[in-house]
Order: structure tokens, then sequence, then C-alpha cells
């Protein structure tokens, strides 16, 4: 259940984003379209709390996220959002387990091995345990950060052009990928993106 | 840090360069100023030849310079004869065996130190020597050993080969000069050195009869020398004799103990200005010589304390520029669900680590050259450190270094605090 009401960000006096209303139910996904520096990520770093809107709110499972004090909301988010973002980051100095129980120790959840070797098992990630992220490909790098994203279960899963840098072929299998993660977790998922190779894959669509 | 292991390093070898620093220069300081105190103990005043006083108070003292020359035992007598004087302890130095130096003196020289015997007893007579406990066991001199004294200070002098000494106690272990000691009868010491003066005035005789062997072929000139090296010859006899019934003429220094405080105004000044002795007070000379070398302590440490602080630049630096490329981990780390204060922890936390390493090498590198010195000295002037204990400086010294880390730690932290997360994802 995520709604977002009037939301409106500003930069400067020359970039102003109005973005358009969303309402999405538990289950349903969400592939926002637009083309660049049409504000695609300030509206994901806005449902995500990480901007803070200049007017407008973001709700999630009930909770105004703007209205939460900092650190709650650094709490809230760690445990109940995921991100995914256009390169995959990590912590460079940890290796793929080490990352997810960071990971998991940052959002104040136990840490679970079990978790993190099934959630890297279903993607097609379990041999890459001890290995150091940048070490991987680029396709295996952004299934590590799927598993980030999904590794807390989320409620809402929210990805940033996380296919642009793929091929065709890793660009499907990340989209199948996040989806099926979504609905294992049973969490909403929301895509965002300038990428026309997803929209055959997403039932709702919203063109920015 | 170990991802920029260069910067990390180079913190490290800074902090451990100044901390390693001050740490010994503490405990070598407090070392010798306890050596140096302890060995005070008692003694008010020295009196000795003309010269340098502090030489004096470093030779008849310490025994770590060489004496002044000598005084006549007469006058030094009529001294502790003053009424201000409860206490005259005579030294004779200026022999040695293997480096360890050889003092005719009386049986109140040890009590002034409070030594007492471990093994066997106190010489009794001319040749007998108690031993200090180091130098005993550096010599490897046990109850019942002879052995031969030198000439002078230095290892392998003219022997006195005329004359054993005897090994007939050794010291229990006092913390003080008599440590490194071999203590014996002021009259060995004459003996010692009277035959040689025998021995010597024999040699003189011989080149006194080649010279009278020639002086015969010579004219009238030479009869009027020959005849002064005849009176010389006669006055010098004279002189021994005399010597004989003085019982022994010289010793090297008298160690000197008030009866009260009007001692030290009156009898020092007395001694300088009316006899051809030379008065010195060790506290006031041992005072001056921390004086001096006070100066060079304070600029070594001011030096130390300057390597610290710019340790604590680098280290400032390092992790400044480090959080430049990890600006992203954080901003990350922000949207798992870290808060604020837990990444300042962690910027704190690797600066407060990295001083407390380099602290703790730098600890380990002083007790190290804590180790060297005292060999050096022990081998040098045959003093030696005891105790490595924990200084109450260091206590100190360890909270200022992690003061100064978090210090460094503060502006990365305070970056961190306020990054922009969304900027910071955005901009890659």
């Amino acid at each position: 259940m995520l709604k977002t009401r009037s939301l409106f960000f500003t930069y400067n006096r020359q970039v102003q984003f109005h973005f358009p209303d969303i309402d999405l139910e538990a289950g349903d996904n969400l592939l926002i379209l637009g083309e660049s520096g049409i504000g695609k990520t300030t509206l994901l770093h806005l449902i995500a709390g990480l901007l803070p809107p200049e007017s407008g709110t973001v709700e999630l499972m009930g909770t105004v996220l703007h209205e939460l004090s900092a650190a709650k909301l650094d709490r809230f988010r760690g445990r109940k959002i995921g991100l995914v973002f256009q390169r995959p980051h990590f912590v460079q100095a940890l290796n793929v387990q080490e990352n997810l129980l960071l990971v998991q120790y940052l959002a104040g959840k136990s840490q679970d091995t079990n978790r993190i070797s099934t959630v890297l098992d279903s993607l097609g990630l379990a041999d890459k345990l001890k290995e150091k992220p940048h070490r991987l490909s680029q396709g295996e790098q952004q299934r590590v950060a799927i598993a980030i994203a999904v590794i807390n279960n989320p409620q809402l899963i929210l990805a940033d052009e996380p296919t642009s840098s793929l091929d065709d072929k890793n660009c499907r299998r990340v989209a199948t990928l996040l989806q099926e993660q979504a609905a294992d977790t049973g969490a909403q998922l929301v895509v965002i993106t300038h990428d026309h190779r997803l929209k055959e894959q997403f039932r709702n669509t919203l063109n920015l | 840090m170990t991802s920029r292991p260069l910067s990390t390093a180079l913190s490290l070898v800074l902090l451990t360069l100044g901390v390693g620093m001050i740490a010994l220069l503490l405990h070598v300081n407090r070392h010798i100023q306890e050596q140096m105190e302890n060995n005070i103990k008692g003694i008010d005043m020295v009196v000795g030849a003309k010269g340098s006083p502090l030489q004096l108070i470093l030779s008849a003292v310490y025994h770590i310079d060489a004496p002044t020359g000598n005084i006549a035992l007469s006058e030094a007598e009529e001294l502790q004869g003053n009424g201000l004087v409860s206490l005259g302890v005579p030294l004779s130095y200026g022999d040695s065996y293997l480096g360890y130096r050889i003092v005719g003196t009386n049986h109140e020289y040890p009590k002034l130190y409070e030594a007492t015997v471990a093994d066997g007893k106190l010489w009794q007579k001319s040749f007998e020597v108690t031993v200090g406990a180091t130098a005993a066991r550096n010599l490897n001199l046990a109850l019942g050993d002879t052995f031969i004294g030198s000439h002078g200070l230095a290892e392998g002098g003219e022997a006195h080969d005329e004359h054993n000494y005897v090994v007939v106690g050794v010291f229990e272990s006092t913390n003080s000069v008599i440590d490194q000691l071999i203590l014996t009868a002021t009259e060995s010491v004459w003996e010692a050195h009277q035959h040689e003066e025998d021995h010597g005035d024999e040699v003189h005789e011989e080149d006194h009869d080649a010279e009278e062997h020639q002086q015969d072929h010579a004219g009238q000139e030479d009869h009027h020398d020959h005849g002064e090296q005849e009176k010389d010859h006669h006055s010098g006899e004279q002189d021994e004799d005399h010597d004989h019934d003085d019982r022994g003429e010289e010793i090297t220094a008298m160690l000197v103990k008030f009866r009260n405080p009007v001692g030290l105004i009156q009898l020092p000044r007395m001694v300088n200005e009316n006899t051809n002795m030379q008065a010195a007070v060790p506290v006031y000379e041992i005072s001056r010589l921390f004086g001096l070398m006070g100066v060079g302590l304070d600029t070594l440490n001011a030096i130390a304390l300057v390597i610290i602080i710019v340790s604590g630049l680098s280290v400032f630096i390092s992790l400044y520029s480090a959080l430049k490329d990890r600006q992203y981990e954080m901003a990350l780390m922000r949207t798992y669900g870290a808060s604020r204060w837990q990444l300042v922890w962690l910027v704190l936390q690797e600066g407060l680590l990295l001083t407390l390493i380099g602290f703790i090498l730098g600890i380990v590198f002083s007790r190290l050259g804590l180790f060297l010195v005292s060999n050096l000295m022990e081998s040098n002037y045959h003093y030696a450190f005891s105790g490595w204990d924990w200084a109450a400086e260091e206590g100190w010294l360890m909270a200022t270094v992690l003061f100064i880390g978090l210090l460094a730690a503060l502006l990365p932290a305070i970056r961190v605090f306020r990054i922009n997360i969304s900027k910071t994802l955005a901009n890659d």
C-alpha cells in the first residue's frame, strides 16, 4: 500500500517537478517510464525517503515517511524498503556474504546466513558467497544488488534504472528476477527507467 | 584503512615515532634522575682537588668521570675535625679492574648506601676487597678469587702486577653506585701506588747513573748539573720519609655529611677560600646538570610532540581522502538503514583505532629503545636501568594521542553526518 499525494520538489527556480499521484496495492508492480532529466531519480528518492519533498506526502503501510525523525526514517527505510540502483554499489572491502550480513545488521535484523543462502540461491549466485563484489560480472553484480534489496523482506522494492547497463538477455533476466523476488516476499515493486525494453514485462505503466 | 595501505602506514609510522620518542625520553629521564638522586643520599658535600665542581661530583659520587686530582689526607682530616662535620668518608680511586673501579675507602662508605654484605665480609686489611653486586656478576668474581688491578679507569690500563686483590665479600644489590664498584681499604690503593713510585724511582736512578757516567766525560758545567740533580734526588727521599711519618699522604676526595644545615652555608665557602681543596655540593651540581640537560630534553620533547601533531594531520588527511572515495558507500549504508550516528561512530572508530595502534607500537618501540639504551649505559657507564613499568605520564600521552585521533576524525565525521544521500547517490 504505497500512496503518494501531490508530490512537489524543486532544486531551484528552473528545475521544478510536480509528480502524479501513485496508488499501489500489495503485490502490485509499477513501471515508471520517462526520459532523462524529468525527475525520475528524484521521484524514487522522494518515495524512498532519501529526499524530503517540498510539499506533498509519501505514505507506506500507513506511515507518512517525512513525519518520521531522521533516525526513525533511516531505520524504517532499512526494514521496509529495498533499493536497487542503476549501477550496483557495495562496500568494497567486504565479500558478498559480508555485504548482505551488513545490510541485515544495519536494518536491525538478526544476521541470518540461511536467509542469505536462500536469496543468493534463488538468484543463481550460490557459488559467489565469498567473492568480492567487484570481481563479479555486471549481470552478477546487479543480481547481488537485488539480493541486497530483498534480503530484509521489504514491503517495497524500488529500482532505479536497474537494466540500463545490461544487454537484452540480462535485462530480461533481471526484470524477471525482480518480479519473482517481489512476489516471493509479498512486496510491491516500483521500477523507474527510460528502458523501453521493460515495457512488455509490466502490466502497470506510468509515463512521466 | 586497509584499502589505503600507504597513507595508513605513513600515519602509523609518524605516530609510532612521536609516541616512542616521548615515552623513551620519559623513561630515560626518570631513570637517570632516580639513579642520580639515589646516589646523592646523605652526601652533603664533596671535597676534592681544585677543578670543575661537576667533574668532582661525577667522579666522586657517581664514578663516571675522571678524578680532578688528589688532596692531602692531613688537610681533609683537618676538615673532618670541624665541628660542623658529622662524617667524612675518604675515597681513593683511579684504579680499575676490567673497567670496574677500585675504590679505597673505609667502612663508612657502604654504610652511607645501606649496603649489606650478601656473601663473606667487609675488607679487613690491605688488598682485601668487597665487590658490588653488578660488578661481581659481570666480572664473575666470587669469594676467594684474586685479580690484579690496573692503573687508570679504562680497560687494559697498565697493570699493577705486584699485588693481587683478594675477594673477601660481595655486597647485596643496592640499586646505587656501590653495585658497580670494587671497594677496598684506602691503604691498598696507597700501597699499590707506593710500590709503583718506588719502582719508578729505581728506573730514574738507573737513568741517573747513566747520566753520571756521561757526565764524567763532560766538562765543569755538567758537574754543576750533577750537583743539582743530586739535590733533587735527595729532597725526593726526604719527602718520602716525611710521607711515611704521615701514614699515606693523599686521597682523591672526601664525602662529607654536615651536622646541621649551617654547614652548607659555611663549609663550602671556607674550603674553597682557605684551603687547596675544592668543595662541591652534589644537590646543587646535579640540579645544574639537569638544568643543562633539561634544555635538550625539552627540545626533543617538543620535536616529538610536533611529530605526533603531524601524524594527527596525516591521519586526518588519510581519513578525509578515504572518505571521498567512500562517500557513496556511506550513502549506500544510509539507504540500508544505518543512522547518521552509526556512520559517525564508524569514522571516529577508524581514527581512534589508527591512533591506538600507533600508540601501542610507539610504547613497544620505546621499551625496545630503553632496552638498547640500558645496555649501552651498562657497558659504557656501568649504569643499568631497572623496571619496565608503566609511567603515569604515559597515561596522559595515551589520552593526548587518542584525543588527537578523535580530532583528526572529527571533520570527516561531520561530513559523514551531513552527507546528502540523494545527491551522493545521483552524482555517481
